[in-house]
């Protein structure tokens, strides 16, 4: 799905060329410039290339824990078309969690490494899925908001500078464009059904609008983004993308027939935009810094996995190491 | 430590016969034969390969910088994993 | 749609039963999903359990054409009574850990084969055509399945010692694949699909093989019985059918 826009600083990466060297430097820069892309083999500044492994790792981090507050459903969907619908979704979210890892992979960090990060509770991941599902259109409105927050964002990054991780976007991003349509086709549905299902859409959108918001990141003045943007990793501000969202989102809401819990979100004609309240910064840190209702529940779960896991993938390795032998002996 | 991490390989998909095989992407697997089948997993979930080579990314030589139908049929009706499945109002439609 | 009831005495609970099959397997599946050993293989089980869902859906919808009741593909998944679910009790035993998982895929997968290559040349058209449809998903899951089988059983002590208790506790359940039965005659004299203890040489033929390969010990038969495509299930599927149906029972007639 998508990573929040944050620096956190991450430990030392092992990588290959740490080589600080002028011409290069001046090459890199010129390419940059010019809108190329910059590959895994050619010579980087070791800030840019630990810049993309804590992105992309991030990214990765963010799908992989996003597999989970949707997974919650899964054994609960109400149709066996849903059923089919959701759990190619959240499979997907796994893809696309293995896509950036090998992107993030291409930089000399290996996959074990970056999971080692995020089950340590090192790494971050976006704050989004810290909260829980409570009903069944939550599944619908994280198609619609939240995976229509991510596609925003993440559309900018299929042109970052950064070939692996660019290609890896452009392969996300078509995958992507069934998830935000489905979300929005299931509260199609609810919104023509019982005034019950109505009301769980209208509880769905409330409690997750200013987080959806909230998933572009801290406001442009706040946020130090100057290298990235000038990497090419970063496109476009958080605000400019977060105000493309509202825009956006007002007209499908009204389609919908549901409310946005925002009194003060209204068209300002002057800009040609949309208002909007002020966001609760407290909550999203609070949240950010491992607060939120979900954070010890998410983190536990990816723990188990991986733990209750290590010995199928001992036992592959040690297969393969006997196999290997087995075939050397009878050569 | 002891390395226990499984070799990475490099996913090359025929799109369909009389294209190239491309290079899609990579996983991890134990073993060739593991792999060739989690890259069918991975990587063709939505009828994109006719065909799949996987090849241990240590066995590149790189220059310097400067299938049968029980592999991909499967995927063949999974409609909606596409865009297109779902029907929008007019003033939507765009999503 | 309503059609009358034409169908040969026992022809839609022969087709519940390969329904429900999928169906019930196809969701204890789905509970991997974010949660497998490594990242390949939870799509690998996500895809099994969309394949399974998908012949749920083909076959629910198919029997309940036959049936003429109107009752559709969703109806029949989620809104029968316990004793009304014909699947093999091996399907809905939890999922415990990955070993037990591949050993049930590859038992499961290894009957699911030769059902699936019988049932093309059945007499009832559509049944066939989601045979074979079928057939091809239930040969990669036979061997996905049958790959981690080698790998578990030849891997680690420790994955050796799992394998083999997932397979002594899973075995005695795979005598209900081959238990004769009058629904079993009727449909097979009525040309629409095999008698499932002609399955069984097959099976072995299958099963066999791999497990040996896997060095592991194939059990031996016992007394034991299950009777869950009698409509008779373990204690574990009246939890499964909580959670699955849970949405349908509470928001009675809603559309979704």
């Amino acid at each position: 799905m998508y990573t929040q826009s944050l620096s956190i600083p991450d430990g030392e990466a092992r990588g290959p060329k740490k080589v600080e060297n002028p011409a290069y430097q001046a090459e890199f820069d010129a390419k940059i410039a010019a809108g190329g892309f910059i590959e895994a083999k050619d010579w980087m500044p070791e800030a840019y290339r630990k810049t993309l492994i804590r992105q992309i790792s991030q990214h990765a981090h963010s799908e992989i824990v996003g597999m989970l507050p949707e997974g919650n459903w899964i054994t609960r969907a109400p149709s066996l078309k849903r059923k089919a619908i959701l759990l190619a979704k959240v499979q997907d979210e796994g893809g696309h969690g293995l896509y950036l890892y090998a992107a993030a992979e291409t930089l000399g960090v290996s996959r074990d490494e970056l999971y080692e990060a995020l089950l340590s509770g090192k790494a971050k991941y976006s704050s989004i899925f810290n909260y829980p599902t409570l009903n069944w259109a939550d599944i619908g409105v994280i198609g619609w908001l939240v995976d229509g927050a991510a596609i925003m964002n993440q559309i900018p990054l299929c042109k970052c500078s950064y070939g692996p991780y660019s290609r890896a976007m452009v392969r996300i991003c078509k995958e992507e464009s069934f998830h935000q349509r489905q979300g929005y086709d299931l509260l199609l549905a609810m919104m023509r059904g019982t005034p019950e299902q109505r009301d769980m859409v209208q509880d769905a959108v409330n409690r997750w609008w200013w987080p959806s918001i909230m998933m572009f990141g801290p406001h442009d003045k706040d946020s130090v983004h100057t290298e990235t943007t000038r990497w090419g990793i970063k496109r476009i501000s958080n605000d400019d993308l977060r105000q493309k969202f509202v825009d956006a989102t007002v007209k499908q809401a009204e389609v919908l027939g549901v409310s946005l819990p925002d009194p003060d979100l209204k068209w300002n004609a002057e800009r040609g935009h949309y208002d909007f309240g002020a966001i609760d910064w407290d909550e999203f840190w609070n949240v950010v810094q491992g607060h939120g209702q979900c954070n010890v529940d998410r983190l536990a779960a990816r723990v188990k996995a991986w733990e209750d896991g290590a010995w199928v993938r001992e036992a592959a390795l040690e297969h393969a190491r006997k196999r290997a032998v087995r075939e050397k002996d009878a050569a | 430590m002891e390395r226990k991490e499984w070799p990475l390989w490099e996913v090359f998909v025929r799109s369909r016969n009389g294209l190239d095989h491309k290079h899609c992407g990579s996983v991890h697997a134990p073993d060739a034969k593991l792999a060739l089948q989690v890259a069918r997993d991975v990587y063709t979930r939505r009828q994109e390969g006719v065909s799949i080579w996987v090849v241990k990314a240590s066995d590149i030589v790189a220059s310097d910088p400067d299938a049968k139908p029980e592999l991909f049929d499967p995927a063949e009706d999974k409609i909606y994993r596409h865009p297109t499945f779902y029907t929008l109002p007019e003033e939507v439609d765009h999503m | 749609m309503t059609q009358r009831n034409t169908a040969a005495p026992g022809h839609i609970e022969y087709v519940l039963r390969l329904g429900d099959n999928a169906l019930i397997l196809g969701q204890r599946l789905s509970e991997w999903c974010g949660h497998a050993p490594v990242l390949e293989e939870d799509m690998a089980l996500a895809n099994t359990a969309l394949d399974l869902i998908g012949q749920a859906r083909l076959l629910l919808t198919h029997a309940g054409r036959l049936e003429g009741r109107g009752r559709d593909e969703d109806q029949l998944a989620f809104l029968r009574g316990e004793r009304d679910y014909r699947n093999l009790t091996l399907a809905e035993l939890p999922n415990e850990d990955f070993g037990r998982t591949v050993v049930r895929n590859f038992l499961f997968a290894a009957f699911q084969v030769p059902l699936y290559q019988r049932l093309t040349a059945s007499s009832d058209a559509e049944l066939a055509a989601v045979a074979a449809k079928s057939l091809k998903e239930a040969r990669y899951h036979l061997s996905h399945a049958g790959e981690w089988v080698i790998r578990l059983g030849d891997g680690t002590d420790v994955s050796h010692d799992k394998a083999q208790a997932a397979l002594d506790y899973l075995w005695p359940y795979t005598a209900e694949f081959f238990a004769a039965n009058p629904i079993d005659d009727a449909v097979s004299a009525a040309g629409i699909g095999p008698a499932w203890h002609n399955l069984e040489a097959d099976w072995e033929a299958a099963v066999v093989p791999v497990l040996v390969e896997a060095t592991l010990t194939v059990p031996a038969r016992t007394p034991f019985a299950s009777y869950g495509k009698f409509g008779r299930h373990s204690e574990h599927m009246g939890h499964l059918l909580a959670t699955m149906q849970t949405m349908q029972r509470t928001y009675p007639g809603a559309q979704w």
